[in-house]
């Protein structure tokens, strides 16, 4: 069985046809990793223990003629935010180079119920801070697709390793785009979902207010499948959603017509030619589908990068204060006083992008400046999600791009911490507003890179994004 | 100028960061810049407009109360395990108080 290759209906059909056991095919995709990982460095760990022993207890239930779960035997990569017990999580960073969780982050638990295999760790930007990969402290990822190119970030390894075939599916996560421009960059399917909708117990907190774990696929009805094992009210987040659960693939109904596609005019502005020629496309292929398009505003767009960066920074000042080396398995070896081994520790542990963050978020939140960033910042943000409420009183779903530019080289944009923060302005808004986002790949560039559509609805409107997102990828919206 | 290498100084201590002069002088220029960029917002009239800390979401229930039931906790040895300094059941820390 081509691990690169299956869907996750593949890996079911083999399995309860007994034509591959769970073993075997773990076998497969672990041999896989290990020989292909060293091209593109997006696993930081592959645990084959913990994998061959769900492995096992998957052809144990098979044995015993009981079912073993909708993701039966799939390998899934998970971001090395997320926690797992017993296996090591880093989250890109130096200071938790040797941290082992004592507990499963509730998404892994969620999955491993549902019988998937969790195959390994993959890489990320530090702390989930970045949109290219080139801020973890264990090296970049390569993009499978053009290995001269950033995979996007920061769930980089994520979106690399589904791309390069390494895992049928994996988990990413999702503060400003950081699951939807890596999928869009390296061709594949990444849904940040509802606020609220996954619980983030266990994934590690950047800026709460924010944060989403959601799957990067190779299709729109894979990451269905794995929404519906990790969705829901989880009792050890008070911030997920006791809204029910919908049943996702019954939404997916193979056509589109009807739907009315917002097309907000501000997201169209600064794209490449090659992406705005793939966005054409897009467009195109929606009406043939039947949707009805209607050009839309979303006038608070240009402040969303200003607004984010705040808000987002503020966050992350407060959630990296616990890295100070008392609990988290790092200290500076020099310090002898207690300040010495917090300013040490912290000095010596975080990269620069990291301690840029944090000196940002604690300037805004700093006496005399709390009014003038910070309390303005959660102002702007009501702006920002009234214009799409606005807008989801006349249409759907929005359409945009997922980023102004396909993958950039490696390094190109790694000295200018500005232009990196503006490259998240298509897929910061809908973070701000927290509202689901699906990206799904939208055809390549003449330079055979890929770029990606994003179809954002109203909060928990992810069976829309599934409906419309499956019609685009079955009429071709991939090979455009 | 929007901040001063001294005020960046001032934030780093707030921050507990060690910064070296090579940093303190880099970061400086970079926050300078970003922070003009986030002067952007200033444009906006935003005196009768709400702050937004949370998303909230209209009709769907988000109840954040429970029953308060004992569970079973964290074991203390693995709340401990990854800690660089422990010993008798504690997080050890330089000294804070001088014998």
């Amino acid at each position: 069985m081509e691990i690169g290759k299956v869907t996750i209906a593949d890996v079911q059909d083999a399995l309860r046809a007994r034509r591959i056991s769970a073993r075997e095919l773990t076998e497969e995709a672990l041999r896989t990793a290990r020989e292909e990982n060293p091209k593109t460095n997006a696993y930081l760990l592959l645990a084959e223990d913990r994998a061959l022993q769900a492995a096992d207890a998957v052809d144990a239930a098979l044995g015993r003629g009981e079912d073993p779960g909708p993701l039966a035997g799939v390998p899934v990569a998970v971001k090395d935010n997320i926690v797992t017990r017993g296996v090591r999580t880093t989250c890109g960073s130096r200071l938790l180079e040797k941290f082992v969780p004592p507990y499963d982050a509730t998404a892994v638990e969620r999955l491993e119920r549902a019988g998937a295999i969790v195959l390994g760790k993959t890489n990320c930007d530090e702390f989930a801070m970045g949109s290219s990969n080139e801020n973890s402290a264990f090296g970049p990822v390569r993009n499978p697709v053009a290995p001269d190119r950033v995979p996007g970030g920061s769930s980089g390894g994520s979106a690399a390793a589904v791309a390069q075939g390494t895992a049928v599916a994996a988990l990413g996560s999702d503060t400003g785009g950081s699951i939807r421009q890596p999928a869009s960059f390296c061709g594949v399917v990444g849904l940040s979902p509802t606020y609220g909708r996954v619980s983030r117990y266990g994934l590690v907190a950047f800026a709460s207010s924010l944060d989403r774990i959601g799957p990067l696929t190779r299709t729109v009805r894979d990451a269905a499948l794995l929404l519906q094992a990790i969705a829901g009210r989880d009792e050890r987040d008070s911030t997920s959603s006791s809204a029910p659960v919908p049943d996702y693939t019954a939404a997916m109904t193979g056509e589109a017509r009807g739907l009315r596609i917002g097309v907000p005019r501000e997201f169209f502005e600064g794209l490449t030619p090659e992406t705005a020629a793939q966005m054409e496309k897009a467009r195109t292929l929606l009406a043939s589908l039947g949707c009805e398009l209607r050009e839309i505003s979303l006038p608070h767009t240009p402040y969303a990068i200003p607004c984010y960066y705040i808000v987002c920074t503020a966050e992350a000042s407060s959630n990296l204060a616990r890295y100070d080396g008392v609990r988290y398995t790092w200290r500076a070896p020099q310090a002898e006083t207690l300040a010495e081994m917090y300013a040490m520790t912290r000095g010596q542990g975080f990269g620069a992008e990291c301690k840029r963050r944090i000196m940002l978020g604690t300037y805004v939140l700093s006496a005399g400046y709390y009014d003038a960033y910070y309390l303005k910042a959660q102002k702007v943000r009501t702006l920002i999600t009234r214009d799409f409420l606005n807008a989801f009183g006349q249409v759907d779903a929005i359409a945009t791009p997922v980023s102004p530019f396909p993958a950039f080289r490696l390094g190109e944009k790694l000295d200018d911490p500005l232009q990196m923060y503006l490259s998240d302005i298509f897929t910061i808004t809908a973070s701000l507003a927290g509202l689901p986002a699906l990206s799904v790949p939208c055809g390549r560039t003449p330079d055979g890179l890929p770029v990606g559509l994003q179809l954002i609805g109203p909060h928990f409107g992810e069976p829309v994004l599934f409906r419309l997102g499956e019609a685009f990828e079955r009429a071709g919206g991939g090979s455009l | 100028m929007k901040i001063t290498e001294q005020e960046v100084r001032h934030v780093a201590a707030l921050a507990h960061l060690e910064l070296s002069g090579e940093e303190l002088h880099r970061m400086t220029r970079e926050l300078d810049e970003i922070l003009a960029h986030m002067d952007r917002l200033r444009e906006l009239d935003t005196d009768s407009v709400e702050p937004m800390a949370q998303v909230l979401f209209p009709g769907a229930e988000n109840s954040t109360l429970r029953e308060d039931e004992p569970r079973e906790p964290l074991s203390h040895e693995d709340a401990m395990a990854n800690a660089p300094a422990a010993g008798a059941g504690h997080f050890k820390v330089p000294r804070v108080i001088e014998r």
